[in-house]
């Protein structure tokens, strides 16, 4: 049992437990336990919960990325603005977005690694550059920043299939976070990562090549965020070059919720998942519940005070010999 | 041990950063199974020294030979393949991560072939075990046990440990003592003999005279970059060292003027 609490998945496994609890005796009226109740608040888990997972490598490996929102942002309005205004093959977008997520990532990590500046403030640029571009430039070719999307049924299929209410990014979200956990606790680069954000001055003494490791998982981050982009275009066949800046925080929030450390070195994929349907559960069930929904923010306010408490509390608890 | 080349030997080497001068024509041997202690206050120029040695700095002037050939470092890497390991106060170990990730950060042992090449934990955790426990760490029993659980002496001893199985033959401890309690230290200072008795070359940095003292085979004391004593085990009392580390005459000085002082305010009142 000791051992089980250990770990970094368990406050936030807990407090998932309860919290759903808690909304499934307070909506119970409302059917919070249903299928399609189930699914409203999967569905919100799930998009967040691929970008909480991204982020929180990242702050496993030490850094921080505000610019998500905007490749969010970018993605949907590039996907609807190359298909609607110029006839382009949704594929085709498809390849771009990624191409254009992979680059931006690239930057972010070499900026952060070149310069040796705080991932905080060099994203937050990127964040505001990429969202008056997106603005910009969508305003000037399409006169409108926001547009709607053509897709053709193989690319709604991959990204927003729906079962009963639930979508296909809830399949993502679980495939993306076991490979995440595939990866950080069975492989080399995964020990990297841990090491990289534990003591990167150790890390590199061991041979670690840490500024790599950097770079990567900012490709990686906004691989996530072109990912979120496109389901979210492709679901609503719509794109819109400010969507995605909630994500900038509630990302984070969810990754702390989930037992990642502000100070890096110290998480899990599952914790990130357990972190992140903590989330979803709290913001829908409380619609179920027919309070009024200006608590929302308070609740999640003090769950984050509480989860930053825990976090400190089961680290020390890990700290603790056998 | 004369006849036999030194493991790494410094002749005559200089450094300096941009006009200011670190190192002054330092020569040092280091031989096998014998343990040099580099002593010397703060700003001395043992971390330099230091740096040279594990390939981080290519001396201004002056030679290195590792097994008595001439050799240029390109990079700490190269000077890591020579068996050159340097073990760092604090820096070594990371705490949030197990002692078998941390036992093999950075050379990981994998099973598996192609993408379904994997960590082979099990096998790092039973060889890390192995092995500390070769040093007399018992009361770690699991690979999984995070380092921070640790204490400081023990974490030492993890990075010695590591380096050892890594094929080191000459081991740079930088500071190994100086964060530890006495009991702590006795362990690492231990640990240390136990080293040189398996025919490493160990080069014990500190500025603590009296550890030095108890496991040193020579001494080597910086100041102010350049080499102003060496001389064997039993040569030297430990005031005679504590004197020479503080820059000998200098302290003389200031002893003398400290005199000269109190005389002065007694005649005043």
């Amino acid at each position: 049992m000791r051992r089980l609490l250990r770990r970094p998945e368990a406050g936030a496994f807990f407090a998932a437990l309860l919290v759903y609890l808690f909304f499934a005796i307070a909506a119970w009226k409302a059917n919070f336990v249903s299928f399609n109740g189930t699914a409203a608040w999967l569905d919100t888990s799930a998009e967040l919960g691929i970008m909480a997972l991204a982020i929180g490598l990242l702050m496993i490996a030490g850094e921080f990325d505000l610019s998500i929102g905007s490749v969010i942002g970018a993605t949907s309005i590039i996907l609807a603005i190359g298909t609607n205004h110029y006839g382009v093959n949704p594929w085709i977008m498809l390849a771009v977005v990624f191409v254009f997520g992979g680059l931006v990532g690239l930057i972010n990590g070499l900026i952060v690694v070149r310069t040796g500046l705080p991932s905080f403030i060099v994203t937050l640029a990127t964040n505001y550059g990429i969202v008056g571009a997106a603005l910009g430039f969508s305003r000037l070719l399409t006169n409108t920043t926001s547009s709607s999307m053509l897709t053709t049924p193989g690319v709604d299929f991959l990204f927003a299939s729906q079962w009963g209410q639930a979508n296909i990014a809830i399949l993502w979200w679980v495939l993306l976070t076991l490979a995440a956990m595939g990866v950080l606790m069975r492989t080399p680069f995964g020990n990297w990562i841990y090491a990289t954000g534990g003591n990167i001055v150790a890390a590199r003494g061991a041979g670690v090549p840490t500024s790599l490791v950097k770079v990567v998982i900012f490709v990686v981050t906004a691989l996530a965020a072109t990912l979120v982009g496109a389901i979210q275009a492709i679901e609503f066949h719509s794109g819109n070059a400010a969507n995605g800046q909630g994500y900038v925080f509630q990302a984070p929030i969810a990754a702390v919720i989930g037992g990642v450390l502000l100070g890096g070195g110290y998480g899990s994929p599952l914790g990130l998942f357990f972190g992140s349907v903590i989330y979803g559960i709290i913001s829908v069930g409380i619609f179920y519940t027919g309070w009024n929904t200006d608590w929302l923010l308070l609740i999640l306010g003090a769950l984050l005070l509480a989860a930053v408490l825990a976090n400190s509390y089961f680290r020390r608890l890990a700290l603790t010999t056998h | 041990m004369a006849e036999r080349a030194p493991l790494i030997e410094l002749r005559n080497v200089s450094k300096s950063f941009a006009g200011i001068q670190a190192l002054r024509d330092v020569s040092i041997a280091v031989h096998a199974g014998s343990i040099l202690c580099l002593l010397g206050d703060n700003g001395a120029g043992k971390s330099t020294l230091i740096k040279i040695l594990s390939g981080f700095h290519p001396p201004s002037s002056g030679v290195i030979f590792v097994d008595g050939a001439e050799t240029r470092f390109s990079s700490p890497r190269e000077a890591r393949g020579l068996g050159i390991a340097t073990v760092h106060q604090e820096v070594g170990t990371i705490p949030l991560m197990s002692v078998a990730r941390n036992f093999f950060l950075g050379a990981e042992p994998t099973k598996g072939w192609g993408p379904f090449r994997h960590l082979d934990i099990a096998r790092a955790e039973t060889i890390a075990l192995e092995q500390i426990r070769g040093f007399g760490i018992t009361r770690v029993t699991n690979g999984d046990q995070l380092v921070g659980t640790l204490s400081g002496g023990e974490r030492q001893v993890i990075a010695i440990a590591r380096a050892m199985y890594f094929g080191a033959r000459i081991l740079i401890l930088d500071e190994p003592t100086s964060a530890l309690g006495v009991k702590e230290a006795a362990k690492v200072l231990t640990l240390v003999k136990t080293v040189r008795a398996k025919g490493i070359g160990i080069v014990f940095i500190t500025h603590n005279a009296r550890h030095a003292m108890l496991i040193g085979d020579r001494f080597v004391v910086l100041n102010q970059g350049g080499v102003s004593a060496a001389f064997n085990r039993g040569e030297k009392s430990r005031e005679e060292v504590l004197n020479l580390m503080a820059g000998g005459k200098q302290t003389e000085q200031i002893e003398a003027d400290l005199a000269l002082f109190e005389e002065d305010g007694q005649g005043a009142l």
